[in-house]
């Protein structure tokens, strides 16, 4: 097995990992930490092919990891700043129970 | 003779590991400079520590500490005794296990920046290309470690004071970045040591300290408040005022652990003033071309503790700045000042040599201190009082 | 694959199953910086000195601190009731093994043909920030002027979502 397969075996299993908080919890900060898992994923998916492509100087692996960094924290922050207005208004932040359209 | 007295360290380094296999030796350089990182800088705490106590004294018209050992100079010894001996409580409410990782956090962290600063000619530990960087990221992470602290407390008083640290630090982060963007930019690279070589020249037997130009003086005027405000120190000290908030996040901490905070706050503020050395006072470099023979690790030391002792004197001298005031001052003061040094720094390099550039940049920056101070910090009105109650 | 590799991906994978897997909320958001500081590492160890620095900077000095803000302002460090699953947590589970066993099988049957077979051992492409800076002032000018303008749409975004709304009676 290649190092680049093996990196991108742990990116995946990353992936999964915040797949599958972001599906199975209930509080909705928990499934943005499992979006913010699953663009890291991504991310290292980026530079490990980046490191291990054809054309490592032309920079692009890496530039569009830092860009989607960027992104992310942009995205985090709307985010949560959502949840904290949810729970100002439903005053809680349990998935489960904001099952209605009507608010 | 001058030359060996300069890199005393780096020959004694590589004379006691040729004693050892080939195989081992890159590995016995690292750790012997790793050990001398871990003595020295502590070292220099427990002188910080007591140059403190009997500054602060001294300012305050009383003598400091001076039972213990001649003129008080074993008082860090005595300090350090206690708080290994000192009964270690935590709260029964407490997260135990982040209670316990908060202050070694603090502690690994803040001795991870001290691994790029170049302390005297060929003395990086890591000569790395983006140094300024890697430092910036450790102290971005020692946020972390004040609200694990404040949190674990279950303790109001500490998590208050942890949410005011840390939105504190953070609203100075971008000042401390971004006036050192400007020195990054006229140098031309992340990298410390090229920072300091390229402040190494001297014209007229004077140096070409970042700090004797218009917008190096501005810059380092603002990298030190942001640094004053990132090491929690007066004026910007309310997270851990005592008459406020008991002790603010390390409220309930005692014996070691407490040594550790004490320990990872001042060797932070160690750090701050190598970097603020390093970026605008020149680093290693003599001040005059004429005392190049003394040796370069000499000056470094004599401008952080010469910074450390700014560090006192202000916090002797000027009063405690409120939350609310603090903030007000980052965002609307020293944000977009740093942000026109900026500027500024860009039109000095484009300008050539010459009296013009000199001019024009004092001007514009005078001029815009001005105009910002008066204007943006102006008091607000005082109108009929308004009550905003907790939800 | 040497020992370095395995276990800085064992740290970044135990920091992001904790970071799942725990009821305290605040303990999870603690353990996804781990994750965080986990695949820094593996950055590093590409060779990508830039991205990891500026991933420990943004995102344990950054995104961490705005999650864990988030948790006290919610009150999420009190555990629910009803527990810390939804009432599905097979599907979920169900759907991201699948997801993993689709990607891995992607990987491990395309590993003759993936860039990297040729030669493992190729040496790290030495990068300089100041290649960085080219490059993103000649060719990627344009996605860093449109990232400047998101980041700036999402500060105030955030601000006037999360805003305290102005209370009209008193």
């Amino acid at each position: 097995m290649s190092p680049l397969a093996g990196y991108l075996l742990v990116a995946a299993l990353l992936f999964a990992i915040g797949l599958a908080g972001a599906l199975t919890r209930r509080n909705a900060i928990l499934v943005l930490i499992g979006i913010e898992l699953m663009l890291n994923a991504a991310n290292l998916n980026l530079i490990a092919f980046w490191r291990y492509g054809p054309h490592p100087e032309a920079l692009t692996g890496m530039m569009f990891a830092i860009f989607s960094i960027a992104v992310a924290a942009a995205e985090a922050a709307v985010g949560l700043g959502l949840v904290i207005s949810i729970h100002r208004h439903a005053h809680t932040t349990d998935l489960d129970a904001m099952n209605r359209m009507k608010g | 003779m001058i030359d060996k007295l300069d890199q005393v360290f780096v020959l004694l380094t590589h004379w006691v590991v040729g004693f050892l296999p080939a195989f081992l030796q890159p590995v016995a350089i690292v750790v012997i400079a790793v050990a001398a990182i871990l003595v020295t800088f502590p070292g220099l705490f427990a002188i910080c520590v007591l140059l403190e106590r009997k500054g602060l004294g001294r300012m305050q018209n009383r003598l400091g500490p001076n039972r213990v050992g001649p003129f008080g100079l074993l008082q860090p010894v005595a300090d350090g005794l206690k708080s290994l001996t000192k009964e270690d409580l935590v709260p029964l409410s407490a997260d135990a296990a982040v209670h316990f990782l908060a202050p070694v956090f603090l502690v690994v962290v803040v001795f991870m920046g001290y691994a790029v600063l170049p302390v005297g000619r060929h003395m990086t530990l890591v000569n790395m290309d983006a140094g300024l960087l890697f430092y910036f990221a450790m102290g971005a992470s020692t946020e972390l470690s004040v609200f694990m602290a404040g949190w674990s407390s279950r303790n109001k008083y500490s998590l208050l004071g942890a949410m005011r640290a840390v939105a504190q630090m953070i609203s100075y982060e971008v000042p401390l970045l971004m006036s050192s963007v400007a020195v990054v930019m006229i140098t031309g690279s992340l990298s410390l040591n090229r920072i300091v070589e390229a402040q190494n020249q001297y014209t007229w037997g004077l140096p070409h300290w970042y700090i004797f130009t218009p917008w190096g003086f501005a810059g380092f005027v603002m990298f030190a408040t942001a640094a004053t405000a990132e090491t929690n120190r007066s004026p910007f000290d309310l997270p851990e005022g005592e008459s406020e908030l008991v002790a603010g996040y390390f409220t309930e901490y005692s014996g070691f652990k407490f040594a550790e905070f004490f320990l990872g706050e001042y060797v932070g503020m160690l750090s701050i003033s190598g970097l603020g050395a390093t970026l605008f006072l020149g680093g290693w470099s003599a001040p005059l071309a004429v005392l190049g023979w003394v040796p370069s690790w000499i000056w470094f030391f004599g401008k952080v503790m010469l910074s450390m002792c700014v560090f006192i004197w202000l916090r002797g001298t000027l009063p405690r700045l409120r939350q609310d005031q603090l903030m007000n001052f980052a965002w609307k003061f020293v944000l977009p000042f740093t942000m026109l040094n900026l500027f500024v720094a860009a039109a000095w390099r484009f300008m050539g040599d010459g009296w013009e550039r000199w001019v024009v940049c004092s001007v514009v920056l005078v001029i815009a201190y001005v105009v910002m101070a008066r204007v943006g910090m102006r008091r607000k009105h005082f109108g009929p009082r308004s009550y905003r109650y907790a939800e | 694959m040497n020992f370095a590799f395995y276990l800085i991906s064992g740290l970044a994978v135990a920091g992001a199953l904790a970071a799942v897997l725990l009821k305290n909320t605040v303990h999870c958001a603690l353990a996804l910086t781990v994750a965080f500081a986990g695949i820094a590492l593996l950055f590093l160890k590409l060779g990508a000195q830039f991205a990891g620095f500026a991933q420990i900077l943004v995102y344990i000095g950054a995104v961490a601190i705005l999650v864990v803000f988030a948790i006290l302002l919610t009150r999420g460090s009190e555990t629910p009731k009803d527990g810390v699953y939804s009432k599905f947590p097979l599907t979920g589970l169900a759907i991201a093994a699948a997801v993993f066993a689709v990607l891995g099988w992607a990987v491990l049957n395309s590993a003759s043909a993936l860039p990297g077979a040729a030669n493992p051992s190729a040496a790290a492409p030495t990068v300089t920030v100041m290649d960085i800076g080219n490059a993103l002032m000649s060719r990627y000018v344009l996605p860093l002027e449109i990232v400047a303008l998101l980041l700036t749409a999402a500060l105030i975004g955030a601000v006037i979502v999360a805003m305290h709304e102005k209370e009209e009676a008193k």
